[in-house]
């Protein structure tokens, strides 16, 4: 039950992204070219909704399935490394129409050339990792 | 229109947007965060990469949790595809259509053009470095940034954070370099 939880998330996930195309390489291309609403409405109503929702979180102090008031984790406050970070990975979002989560939903979905664009995109974390104390963060 | 018709059609953006804030609740409700990027750190770690580099050297058995997460959504695109779906084309604004046929990208009608998402296309040199090197900007900028759509643009923008402000801008100016100056020549 611990481990379904999560797969279960995960389906709900991967369905909810392919029935809303955001796993669509047109429709990311659609949105960086501003001629449809559809992603903005999505990511829109998203942020929307969570920030109502993590208002009420704080507010009550709600806690979790383990009893642990839930906290969402602060972001490093480097400004250099969120843009610059950003910038690199928007400029591959464009090129693949893929962030993390689509990549591995479009293999379920069929799109096996996916998997190459993943082995890039670990490989890109694993040069970051050796690289990171070079670049400003 | 009846359930059914619903849940096969395109879902609309408000249906979608409010479901992705359900998936943060729920994940947050486990105690847990939404940042799928993460999973290839955990990847790399899992693999080994931690004992020749630190920042792979963490504890990545307590991330198991997020890659169930990815397990799942794989088959969620599968259950999805196979049995929540028609077979009717996207519905691609025109305007798009026309730019990316003067860009040389064909609108196919499917979730991803053929084109691109092809082995064809994998097996040719091209190809085969554009779809890596475009992994590879997505893994490299998201550890770089501190996370991806759902770590910033989603999670980090509901708790108001200024680093995922900044680091959503950057996805946006990136993405549009890459739109307006670079796929032109790239195809």
């Amino acid at each position: 039950m611990k481990a379904l939880k999560f797969i279960l998330t995960g389906i709900f996930f991967g369905i909810v992204m392919t029935k809303s195309e955001a796993i669509s390489w047109y429709r990311i291309q659609e949105m960086f070219r501003f001629q449809s609403f559809h992603m903005f409405g999505i990511i829109g109503t998203a942020v929307a909704i969570g920030i109502i929702g993590v208002y009420l979180i704080k507010k009550y102090k709600l806690k979790d399935i383990e009893g642990q008031f839930i906290v969402i984790p602060t972001k490093d406050k480097g400004w250099k490394r969120a843009l610059l970070g950003g910038i690199i990975f928007g400029l591959g979002w464009a090129l693949t129409g893929a962030c993390p989560g689509p990549m591995f939903i479009n293999v379920g979905a069929g799109y096996l050339v996916m998997l190459l664009v993943i082995f890039g995109a670990v490989l890109g974390t694993y040069i970051y990792g050796i690289v990171k104390d070079k670049l400003p963060h | 229109m009846a359930i059914s018709e619903f849940l096969l059609a395109p879902w609309p953006w408000y249906f979608s947007g409010f479901l992705i804030a359900c998936i943060m609740f729920i994940l947050l409700f486990f105690g847990r965060t939404f940042g799928f990027s993460s999973n290839f750190r955990t990847i790399c770690a899992a693999c080994g990469a931690g004992k020749k580099t630190t920042f792979f050297d963490f504890e990545w058995k307590e991330q198991r949790w997020n890659l169930l997460f990815l397990v799942g959504s794989v088959i969620g695109g599968f259950v999805a595809t196979h049995f929540l779906s028609t077979d009717a084309a996207l519905k691609l604004s025109a305007s798009t259509i026309a730019q990316l046929k003067e860009v040389g990208i064909a609108f196919d009608g499917g979730l991803n053009p053929a084109q691109i998402f092809s082995f064809d296309f994998m097996f040719s040199v091209k190809g085969f470095l554009i779809l890596l090197l475009g992994g590879f900007l997505v893994g490299f900028g998201s550890r770089y940034a501190g996370g991806c759509t759902s770590g910033h643009a989603i999670t980090g923008l509901s708790s108001l954070q200024i680093p995922s402000l900044i680091a959503v801008i950057g996805f946006f100016i990136g993405g549009l370099v890459m739109t307006y100056f670079i796929l032109p020549i790239l195809f």
